[in-house]
């Protein structure tokens, strides 16, 4: 039995066409095969949250997903969503508010929270926490993260509701 | 934390499905939302041959009527039970109990059979179904059996699934008129597994709860039916002294084993808790909450 597999897909846009070892987890084929290092990997379990990414419009735990089933699917990261400007204001709010300190996590809570502000654009600030507990920040204590998406999601519903 | 090299294969049909599986060995396994399955190869506690993915077989999707009952594919992720509208109209426990499992990237990708064929014992879904009556569709290359959930989960992330048979969907009937439930749960981090979890429903009347149904998880090797608390609340006033009598009755109904948060005493206290909690909302007329 094979344990290369033939895979197609399409990467921030772009399509790749290759072959993959069937063990290998989307974080590894991004950051090793395809030079994609704006995804961390961390705990390799489901537990931390730093290698959230994005399957066909929804966020997955990149250590959780395996690249060989990927065929046809389309994979964003953070490499993608800052090229096409999608998340600028939601990325200058966290530098505003010193949201990143090591910036370890800060790639897989920026997917968080831009899912979150899609499914729900004006969070409170408990729903804020809820949505990204399964991400681990180990500097900033939460506060300054939850404010710069609060913050973002306050400008977005503009001036009058603010 | 790398898996042990396996194959892989992707079937295309349920046919198919059964064609690769009969062909491997028996250190085959399926891959469905790989939430868990993953997570334990990159921890080398299963290192199977091949892996066989099964997420592209669409009789394996779906949810639809059925006589009386509403039936759900097994690769219905989380995210999905908890967003369709026939689901939350029939059988809103299962929308109640979506926000309590994991964490989003995960409910985006792990699906309701995945949970079911795991068995965790901290899981909810098990503990749903259990709660609900659900019956359990296993397929084989042999034909379809149909399993009572409660006679599902036999042991520790042991199932009555019989070597290569898998779970096509599950079978909730439709919510009573009347019927309340709800789940909840404590955790140390909010969509951690659970300390301990319930689900409750009754039929609310008046100030009594009709027909409970009260099932716990993470207190055992699989979903517990208090079957004393149950019966210490049927057919009477759910006041303070049927409450009493019910986490009285939990001292025989749950033999917890110790974990990682606690002994069988703190496990027994939260069960309690969250017991006391659980009938108070059932007696409130509050719809299926979950916390």
């Amino acid at each position: 039995m094979t344990h290369q597999v033939p895979l197609s897909l399409t990467v921030n846009g772009e399509r790749v066409a290759c072959r993959v070892e069937a063990r290998q987890h989307l974080i590894d084929f991004l950051r090793l095969e395809l030079g994609l290092m704006g995804s961390h990997t961390g705990c390799e379990h489901g537990v931390c949250g730093a290698c959230t990414v994005r399957v066909d419009g929804l966020i997955v735990r990149g250590c959780l997903v395996l690249a060989a089933s990927l065929e046809g699917a389309s994979v964003e990261t953070i490499e993608g969503l800052s090229e096409t400007g999608e998340i600028r204001d939601l990325q200058e709010a966290f530098i505003k508010r010193n949201a990143c300190q090591c910036g370890y996590c800060t790639p897989g809570m920026l997917m968080a929270a831009a899912e979150l502000l899609r499914v729900n654009p004006r969070p409170a600030r408990a729903q804020i926490r809820e949505y990204l507990a399964g991400n681990y920040c180990r500097c900033t204590g939460y506060h300054a993260i939850v404010d710069a998406i609060e913050a973002t999601a306050a400008a977005r519903s503009g001036p009058t509701e603010a | 934390m790398k898996p042990s090299p396996f194959g892989y294969v992707r079937a295309t049909t349920l046919a198919h499905a059964f064609q690769l599986w009969a062909d491997a060995g028996p250190e085959a396994q399926l891959l469905a939302g790989g939430q868990s399955l993953i997570a334990t190869l990159a921890m080398r506690l299963s290192e199977p041959s091949l892996l066989i993915d099964i997420t592209r077989v669409p009789e394996l999707r779906g949810i639809r009527h059925t006589d009386g009952a509403l039936s759900v594919g097994a690769l219905t992720t989380h995210t999905e039970l908890g967003a369709d509208p026939l689901l939350r109209q029939h059988a809103p426990l299962l929308a109640a109990a979506v926000p309590l499992i994991a964490h989003p990237a995960i409910r985006n990708r792990g699906t309701l059979g995945g949970s079911l064929a795991y068995a965790d014992p901290a899981a909810e879904l098990p503990a749903c179904c259990v709660a609900l009556g659900a019956m359990i569709v296993a397929l084989s290359a042999n034909g379809e059996r149909r399993i009572p959930a409660r006679d599902f989960f036999q042991g520790l992330y042991t199932t009555a699934l019989a070597p290569k048979e898998l779970i096509a969907a599950v079978e909730f009937p439709r919510a009573k008129p009347g019927e309340l439930s709800t789940i909840l749960e404590l955790a140390r981090r909010s969509g951690d597994y659970a300390m301990a979890g319930i689900v409750a429903r009754a039929v609310c009347a008046a100030d009594r709860l009709v027909d409970p149904h009260i099932v716990f998880f993470a207190v055992g090797d699989t979903p517990v039916v208090a079957t004393g608390a149950m019966a210490a609340l049927a057919n009477r006033p759910a006041d303070t002294a049927a409450i009493a009598a019910a986490c009285a009755a939990l001292e025989t109904d749950l033999d917890p084993p110790a974990d990682l948060n606690g002994g069988p005493d703190m496990k027994r206290h939260l069960a309690r808790v969250l017991l006391a909690r659980a009938i108070g909302q059932l007696r409130g007329g509050e719809e299926a909450s979950a916390a």
